[in-house]
């Protein structure tokens, strides 16, 4: 009884968690368009006739596919903050400019998704049938409107269940976002559990609400599959 | 010649750091690899029973791994570890009493507990995956020449389980490499852990570089291992599975390619 005081009660947390919980949602909502295009931007460059091109596309899938999710994060806050600060010395001596932390996460997720997502995106565009570019070509296509209206309609259907696995990596590494100075879900549960001493409650109610999140996205994401695979049944 | 590159790129690698805090980055990989190692051999040798219970007919047992596996692979690991570390802190006299307090005091074992259950729920799915992927075929025709259980599952389950869970056990053996950085949250000091200390101290963001550089041969090296030992393993089917083979890279074409003529 006294555990639902806590949460529901007059004086109760459990404004601040559902807070916290759309918090984390539009994190993740916010990145796929960033997180996803990048990959297929990288998907495509990696496609380059450009041997250097190529190269730094794969380097930088390598890098932070290699990397732990938090170091990445880390690493893109702690690094744009210092390039702002020198950017604020460039404009005047005492300007000092403050990463947002909400931004700062969606970049930083952004990149680490697209790093993962541009393999499932080459893999989507290889899967497409190479007669079908073959026809495309000798029908009097460039490569880019080959590309265009002949691979990128189909990729989305081959992609999706691939950018389902991203999307529930995703959906769970904007807790790690909580380390920086966002009010997500996690970091929301911990103010409460600070307050209250009663850590167990807590973190169980938000491990709830990850749950009840991940297993709507689930249902959502098979919604999609079946939407996109109608024409094919 | 390293001085010359600190010249080229004053920014971005700071050699004397190195120097300095080395010996740091080298005991916090010590850790992590520890951690990594216990809660991947211990989520291993849980898994098993889990997935076992996971394919039950039993209703209760396979609803209950069935809870355990989504609870586990639907949640954050971090909010794992939180509910883990913390929690056990709220319930320490009831700990104390059953002597378990001395091992969750310690953010080193809290960590390798979260990590182990959360291990064991995602190897145990691909355990389960992996043992349907046999044709069920085969096993009515073993059973039909008169084997007994354990010699189906050793002779005609396991060699060809194996072979499908390898690649995707050794993907979730390079996930907990970079997961185990989380256990830097909770105060532990791995090579995360160390990594942040040293930055703390002194704001040089090219420590971040040496600790993704070090993570990065980790995974790299053992992504390299695996698809040696995969491509050991999958040897007899080599000829059939050419094309597909091919498709993965150079350092794989050389060694069908040795495989085949040698």
């Amino acid at each position: 009884m006294q555990s639902l005081n806590l949460i529901i009660g007059p004086d109760g947390w459990g404004h601040l968690l559902l807070e916290g919980a759309l918090v984390t949602i539009a994190l993740a909502v916010t990145t796929v368009p960033f997180g996803f295009g990048g990959g297929l931007l990288l998907a495509i460059l990696k496609g380059s006739q450009r041997r250097l091109v190529r190269a730094l596309c794969d380097a930088f899938t390598t890098f932070f596919r290699g990397i732990p999710d938090l170091l990445s994060l880390f690493m893109v806050y702690f690094g744009l903050q210092a390039l702002l600060d020198r950017a604020g010395r460039l404009i005047a001596p005492d300007v000092h400019l403050e990463l947002n932390a909400f931004v700062a996460g969606v970049i930083a997720l952004s990149v680490v998704v697209a790093a993962y997502s541009s393999e499932v995106w080459i893999s989507a565009i290889s899967a497409v049938p190479r007669g079908q570019i073959e026809a495309a070509l000798s029908l009097g296509l460039d490569r880019r409107q080959t590309f265009q209206k002949v691979v990128l309609p189909q990729l989305f259907r081959i992609a999706l269940p691939g950018l389902g696995n991203i999307w529930t990596i995703l959906l769970k590494d904007t807790s790690l976002i909580s380390t920086l100075a966002v009010m997500d879900l996690l970091r929301a549960a911990s103010e409460a559990s600070r307050y209250t001493r009663s850590p167990l409650l807590f973190y169980s109610v938000a491990a709830g609400l990850y749950l009840i999140i991940s297993i709507a996205a689930s249902v959502l994401q098979g919604y999609f599959e079946r939407r996109a695979n109608q024409a094919y049944a | 010649m390293l001085q010359d590159l600190q010249n080229a790129f004053p920014v971005l690698l700071n050699v004397s750091l190195l120097d300095e805090y080395g010996a740091r980055l080298v005991s916090g990989l010590i850790i992590t690899l520890k951690v990594v190692g216990a809660s991947c051999g211990l989520g291993f040798l849980l898994a098993y029973p889990i997935c076992r219970a996971r394919m039950s007919r039993n209703w209760l047992l396979s609803r209950a791994a069935l809870c355990f596996v989504t609870f586990f692979r639907g949640t954050p690991l971090l909010c794992q570890l939180y509910l883990v570390y913390y929690g056990a802190g709220q319930i320490r006299p009831e700990l104390q009493q059953v002597g378990l307090w001395l091992f969750f005091r310690e953010a080193y074992f809290c960590c390798i507990f979260a990590f182990t259950l959360n291990t064991a729920a995602y190897q145990s799915e691909i355990m389960r995956g992996a043992l349907a992927a046999v044709p069920k075929g085969q096993i009515e025709a073993a059973k039909a020449l008169g084997l007994s259980g354990w010699a189906i599952a050793r002779h005609v389950v396991w060699p060809q389980a194996i072979l499908v869970a390898v690649r995707p056990l050794g993907n979730e053996l390079i996930s907990m490499v970079k997961a185990s950085a989380l256990a830097a949250i909770v105060t532990l000091l791995d090579l995360m852990g160390e990594t942040r200390f040293v930055f703390s101290r002194t704001f040089d963001f090219s420590v971040y570089l040496y600790c993704a550089i070090i993570y990065l041969i980790m995974t790299e090296t053992i992504r390299r291992v695996l698809l040696a030992v995969e491509t050991a393993f999958s040897r007899h089917l080599l000829a059939s599975r050419q094309v597909v083979v091919e498709t993965r890279g150079s350092f794989l074409k050389k060694r069908t390619k040795k495989l085949l003529t040698g």
